[in-house]
């Protein structure tokens, strides 16, 4: 038999028990598109924190204790503003070097109130990261040294705040303590699910007395040329490996955390498109349940066209394509399914689902497999039955 | 894989060798452990051209020699030939191109696909012979014309006489041009003038085709027809008793 013969018989068989054929392709239909729309979305993730790293600005490294792996607690830092000055000595430009403390806080003015994220950083935030200062000015070194108490605001609670205002210039209150506001910042948009435009910036040494701690809980380095990062990635590692040989710190590039991250989102991604693939094969279970009724119930058919000249392998490829036929259409439709739910994820949640060609390629194939799989042995049952015993079949 | 000889129905070639040939054939069935010997040591030989009736009751092994003539089974001892090639000697895959170009089939269910025009029913042979659908429409459009129903090709089998649908069965097993057409009780499910038609078409085809036809059947009316009738009891062949008796074929 030719094989696009082959494959219009398989397509009537189908459509001739069109209910049937429907409700068996369901279960592939919803396992496809789970796994479509699960990759999509661990994609989107990936793409979300890619762009959210890169927005950090370029060549950046990172001081941080404890050692960064996937289902590591974070550690606490017990890195100090003494170790900010050793890794700029070192460098040799203490202007490339930021140190922050954070702490989520509630700022006021008068009968206003914003919840925002307090940054105690150093003056070099605005280089180190690549940041723009809107209206004002970031505070200076001179600031940071003798602890005054100025603030920058991120552009969100700058515009909640002072709704109708400069804010340069007034005051605002952060855990019962006075700031000047001298600057906004220039708004920057989200990272991580994190709004980062909801910053608020003092000098670092206000911050620790705010808090009440004396470390910092991370620093930054911004390398002068992606070339040397490297470099300059050995040199802090000694620095502060020397300064705190008790605790364990790790120098992480921007691409170290993108591997780090990437490789979870990963594994999650993977675990969640597995447990989707799960429905596929309870899908394939399906499928070859109606293959095995349908194969008994042609017997006579299968009798007949083995009388009339079929072989072995005609009656073999015509049910083997039918499963596959199923599993295609199942697939097809549950791509279609999974690209429209991404897709609606994408409008109504802040991961923009990303819908990736190989795993679109890969649900197909995975649907044409699983008819193979689940359709050789009703097809092997059809094929190998005796032609007489199937024509007397009632 | 070698070709069995295609035979156009021309029927009584001197020197060809027949159709089928069964010598000391035996077909021996497990039934729930019990051996149930349904032939035991048939010797029968279908000419080129030959129209032969297998009578005998139910349970003598009609089916079972029919199914062995017409290639659907192996016998378990004995020699099967086709066209002079021992079946023994034969794949499976052989045995259903010897299916295809040697035998027509005719059931007494017709066994017609259901949902599915004449013109396809009709066609289905073509398919396993790799012929694509213009190439089988046209012939199946004249086996049916042949049958008397030219004018039938897109009708389902539902929405045919239990006469026609025979018929439509009968230009299936035409259409690969056999050398032989095996009928099965080919009048047991139609009415008698539904079942005279069909065994006039029969007789017309060996007359003008001259295919051989052999016909099982418990009817002593529908045998008188044939040339050659045998018997069967008990799985054995109690041979052609009135062989001398005027046929009608």
């Amino acid at each position: 038999m030719r094989f696009a013969e082959a494959v219009r018989v398989a397509w009537e068989a189908l459509r001739a028990n069109k209910l049937r054929s429907g409700l068996t392709m369901l279960g592939v239909v919803i396992g496809v598109a789970s796994v479509v729309l699960l990759v999509s979305i661990g994609s989107g993730a990936r793409n979300e924190v890619t762009s959210g790293v890169e927005s950090l600005g370029s060549n950046i490294l990172f001081v941080a204790p404890g050692n960064l792996s996937f289902g590591s607690a974070p550690a606490v830092s017990r890195l100090g503003l003494e170790d900010v000055r050793r890794i700029g000595d070192a460098i040799g430009d203490p202007r490339r070097v930021a140190a922050t403390v954070a702490s989520g806080e509630v700022a006021r003015v008068g009968t206003r109130r914003a919840t925002v994220n307090v940054q105690g950083t150093t003056d070099t935030v605005p280089l180190v990261f690549d940041r723009t200062v809107s209206r004002g000015a970031f505070f200076s070194a001179a600031d940071v040294e003798t602890r005054r108490r100025v603030a920058v605001l991120g552009a969100d609670p700058a515009d909640s705040l002072f709704p109708d205002r400069d804010p340069v210039g007034k005051s605002i209150t952060v855990g019962g303590v006075r700031f000047r506001v001298v600057g906004v910042m220039g708004r920057v948009g989200t990272a991580f699910g994190v709004a980062r435009d909801a910053e608020l910036f003092i000098p670092v040494t206000a911050a620790q007395r705010l808090f009440g701690v004396s470390r910092v809980d991370g620093i930054a380095v911004k390398a002068p040329t992606t070339g040397q990062i490297g470099e300059e990635q050995a040199i802090i590692r000694e620095v502060v490996t020397r300064a705190h040989p008790e605790q364990e710190y790790q120098v992480l590039t921007q691409q170290d955390i993108l591997g780090v991250v990437g490789r979870i989102l990963g594994i999650l991604t993977l675990v969640l498109a597995s447990i989707a693939g799960i429905s596929l094969v309870v899908g394939g279970v399906g499928v070859m349940n109606i293959m095995l009724v349908s194969v008994s119930e042609r017997t006579r058919e299968i009798g007949l066209r083995k009388a009339v000249g079929a072989r072995t392998r005609d009656v073999l490829r015509q049910f083997l394509l039918e499963a596959v036929a199923l599993t295609v259409s199942g697939g097809v439709a549950g791509i279609l399914v999974g690209i429209g739910a991404a897709l609606l994820v994408g409008r109504l949640s802040p991961i923009p689902a990303a819908i990736t060609g190989w795993s679109v390629a890969l649900a197909f194939g995975v649907s044409v497999a699983v008819g193979v799989f689940f359709g050789v042995w009703p097809a092997r049952k059809a094929a190998r039955m005796q032609p007489i015993m199937a024509l007397r079949y009632e | 894989m070698p070709q069995p000889p295609v035979v156009e129905g021309s029927g009584g070639l001197k020197g060809s060798p027949p159709v089928v040939e069964a010598v000391d054939v035996t077909k021996v069935y497990r039934l729930d452990g019990v051996e149930v010997r349904a032939l035991d040591g048939v010797d029968l030989v279908v000419e080129r051209g030959d129209s032969v009736a297998i009578m005998g009751p139910s349970g003598s092994g009609k089916s079972t020699l029919l199914g062995l003539l017409g290639g659907l089974d192996r016998p378990t001892s004995g020699t099967l030939r086709f066209d002079g090639r021992d079946v023994t000697g034969l794949s499976e895959d052989e045995l259903a191109e010897v299916r295809n170009r040697v035998v027509g089939f005719v059931f007494q269910n017709f066994q017609l696909l259901a949902r599915t025009p004449a013109v396809a029913n009709v066609g289905l042979p073509l398919v396993y012979r790799g012929f694509g659908r213009a190439e089988r429409r046209r012939l199946a459009t004249a086996a049916l014309a042949a049958v008397g129903l030219g004018h039938r090709l897109g009708h389902r089998p539902s929405q045919l006489s239990g006469g026609e649908q025979q018929r439509v069965a009968i230009a299936r097993a035409l259409v690969t041009e056999p050398a032989m057409l095996l009928a099965d009780e080919p009048t047991g499910n139609l009415d008698s003038r539904s079942g005279e038609e069909v065994l006039e078409l029969l007789a017309r085809l060996h007359d003008e085709r001259g295919v051989a036809v052999v016909v099982v059947t418990h009817d002593p009316g529908v045998a008188a027809r044939f040339r050659r009738r045998v018997v069967l009891r008990d799985g054995r062949l109690a041979g052609d008793p009135d062989r001398d008796r005027e046929s009608v074929t």
